[in-house]
């Protein structure tokens, strides 16, 4: 997994609520046993028409906003199916940071997961960072997970909240399971406890 | 000791490592896996040359591609990209010695519904899956919820799960349900009251005297959308109904270990005093048959009501109502028994198990479809033998259904059975989202007692006029 340390690039504006997976990524691009190349196909059924075309009003259409690497979105966004594909999706596109007052649990430990960033921000300051995403490609916005911090283009600055696992996970590129497995000892007297206790299990 | 609820206990009893941030190492009983988002993990764990760390207590089943339609056991009626998934899960269950059941074995069929009939669900579990219905197996007072692949891969090197602990969300269904009105309604009523962001963070505990009188079946179908309000899981507590299900399964414990089982079993509930952090309470009677009419679960109302404006709305939905009027093609005003169906579909993780199909057969018996297109994809095989065996089989097929084999089908339509543009479905499905049963797909979910009826009459109808 790459690290995430600081990013600065353009933000897209996608205010739309409830944003699901399915839409992130169509069920047709599910039947892939890789982890790349899905980047064409993210938000597949809003970005192209039936045969393909591109449907210029969608946000990654436009050229302000084709090469965003931060996505402002609206509440509960990635809600839906577990599927993976989706930071997939996002990641193979050149999505690292999405920006919204609520996620979906499942999306947003997905994307921990691939080196993308979530941020939870009050819906004041979404509409802050919205705003200033619409300017375009030359409003770049910086997050920077150290500090915590989320500067607009113009210079505001907002903080944001994250556990201190996910941090570290993310700064240092840090694979979980190499993390987990480093506790064996434990996992295995709990299954020697749960053996006694719950046989049945 | 404190008061605890039924997630407090079952969270205590699987807690393998606790870090001073609050970062957990959960145990995992029961990691149930399908073709659609496994390949990834098993290959992860190829490239470093992990094992499984428990095959005893990992289970597969393909489910999501399958054809659904009588002749699938000729490879060629899948596209070559579903049967690469589908054979890579034959091969990898095979090289990690997992439990497996195939396309061909009569247990085959989705994972939700293998998994209980199979005896591998069981009260007090901690139970996952890399797909988000998982919440299904709550039903049983286990603590179930999906998770992604990375995480899949990460269950199968260490039988644990990486967790920070959610809060606890009591929804109460007070009475009775009024006749007409099923699981479906009570669980698709929840999400409407409490919005698909409404559960997040939380797992939520159903209870009431509403949930106690629900099935087995029924309960997982409340449990099942849990997902849809936004919660990591649904809980209902075990009780006799519960242990009377276990009872004999196949993977269920036997002779002096079903009864410590059942003694330990009854421990798990919530203490009168335990805390919530977030309660909501809807009486039973007050709930009624309801349909989605929008791209999003929480867009549910009575069947007796009419297409919402966007001006009833404000913030973000405002542009969201628009968006789904438009994709569904629906008007404000107009009575939602007004709105023509042209398919109908019965099945899946949600309602795909033997009661449902009951539910469905009892409204249709003796009845002809006035749709152009109807079928039922029983959950499993053994659903659907159980269905031929008590007749409801042949009640479908006089209808005019189609009777299928046992998958996911057109919940989801990975595999052929898909909407086509502007097709409008009457679903018992669980998703209504854009471009879920096919692009340009419009779907409106419903009970399967409120699809058969819609079956016959080819509009969204009151089932209570067709009892």
């Amino acid at each position: 997994m790459d690290k995430f340390t600081k990013l600065t690039g353009i933000a897209a504006p996608m205010p739309l609520v409830n944003i699901d997976t399915d839409m992130i990524i169509p069920k047709q691009f599910l039947k892939t046993i890789a982890r790349t190349g899905l980047g064409k196909n993210l938000f597949d059924e809003m970005r192209y028409t039936l045969d393909g075309a591109e449907i210029p009003e969608f946000v990654l259409n436009q050229p302000a906003w084709r090469k965003a690497e931060i996505l402002i979105a609206g509440d509960n966004f990635g809600c839906g199916s577990s599927r993976e594909h989706a930071p997939w999706a996002l990641l193979d596109f050149g999505i690292r940071c999405v920006i919204s007052t609520s996620f979906a649990d499942i999306f947003y430990n997905n994307c921990f997961k691939n080196g993308i960033l979530p941020i939870v921000m009050p819906q004041e300051v979404v509409d802050v960072l919205m705003d200033d995403a619409r300017k375009g490609a030359n409003a770049r916005q910086t997050i920077d997970l150290e500090a915590q911090t989320v500067t607009t283009s113009d210079g505001r600055v907002f903080n944001f909240e994250i556990d201190s696992h996910r941090k570290h996970c993310l700064l240092n590129g840090l694979d979980d399971i190499g993390l987990t497995m480093e506790k064996a000892t434990s996992i295995v007297e709990f299954e020697k406890k749960a053996q006694a206790l719950r046989p049945w299990a | 000791m404190t008061a605890r609820t039924l997630y407090d206990k079952i969270w205590d009893d699987h807690l393998v490592d606790q870090a001073e941030d609050g970062t957990c190492l959960l145990y995992i009983d029961r990691h149930l896996v399908h073709e659609v988002t496994s390949p990834q993990a098993f290959e992860g764990l190829r490239m470093t040359g992990r094992k499984v760390r428990a095959p005893a207590k990992t289970i597969a089943v393909p489910d999501h591609n399958v054809p659904t339609t009588l002749d699938r056991a000729n490879a060629a009626t899948m596209t070559e990209d579903s049967r690469i998934q589908v054979e890579a899960l034959d091969k990898n269950a095979k090289d990690f010695g997992i439990n497996y059941y195939p396309v061909s074995d009569i247990r085959q069929g989705i994972v939700h519904i293998v998994g209980p009939e199979q005896g591998w669900t069981l009260p007090g579990m901690t139970v996952v899956c890399g797909d988000s219905h998982t919440a299904t197996h709550g039903a049983f007072g286990a603590l179930a919820h999906g998770i992604g692949t990375s995480e899949v891969e990460h269950v199968l090197a260490t039988q644990t799960l990486i967790q920070r602990k959610a809060k606890n969300f009591k929804v109460e269904i007070t009475g009775s349900l009024r006749p007409g009105v099923t699981a479906k309604d009570i669980t698709l009523s929840v999400i409407g009251a409490t919005g698909t962001a409404g559960g997040t963070g939380y797992v939520i505990e159903y209870c009431g005297q509403a949930i106690r009188e629900l099935s087995m079946e029924g309960r997982m179908t409340v449990c099942n959308m849990a997902i849809e309000g936004g919660a990591r899981a649904g809980l209902i507590a075990p009780d006799e109904k519960t242990f009377a299900y276990c009872m004999g399964r196949p993977h269920a414990p036997k002779g002096a270990a079903w009864e410590a089982a059942v003694a330990y079993w009854k421990t798990l509930f919530s203490d009168d005093d335990a805390h919530w952090d977030k309660v909501i309470t809807l009486k039973g009677e007050d709930i009624a048959p309801v349909v989605t009419w929008g791209t999003s679960p929480e867009d549910v109302l009575p069947i007796t009501g009419t297409v919402p404006s966007p001006a009833d709305f404000h913030g973000g939905k405002v542009e969201a109502v628009q968006r789904s009027l438009d994709y569904m093609g629906l008007t404000p005003g107009m009575k939602l028994s007004d709105i023509k169906i042209d398919t109908v579909f019965i099945g899946s993780c949600t309602n795909g198990r033997i009661e449902d199909l009951r539910a469905a057969a009892a409204i249709l018996k003796g009845k002809k479809i006035s749709v152009k297109r109807a079928m039922v994809v029983p959950g499993s095989g053994l659903v659907r033998a159980q269905a031929e065996e008590e007749g409801l089989a042949q009640i479908f097929i006089d209808a005019g259904f189609e009777w299928r084999l046992a998958g996911c089908s057109m919940c989801l339509a990975m595999n052929p059975d898909q909407l086509a543009p502007g097709e409008r479905c009457a679903a018992t499905s669980n998703r209504n989202f854009e471009g879920r049963q096919g692009r340009g797909g419009r779907t409106h979910l419903l009970s399967p007692a409120m699809a058969a009826a819609a079956a016959i009459t080819g509009h969204l109808t009151d089932v209570r006029d067709v009892m």
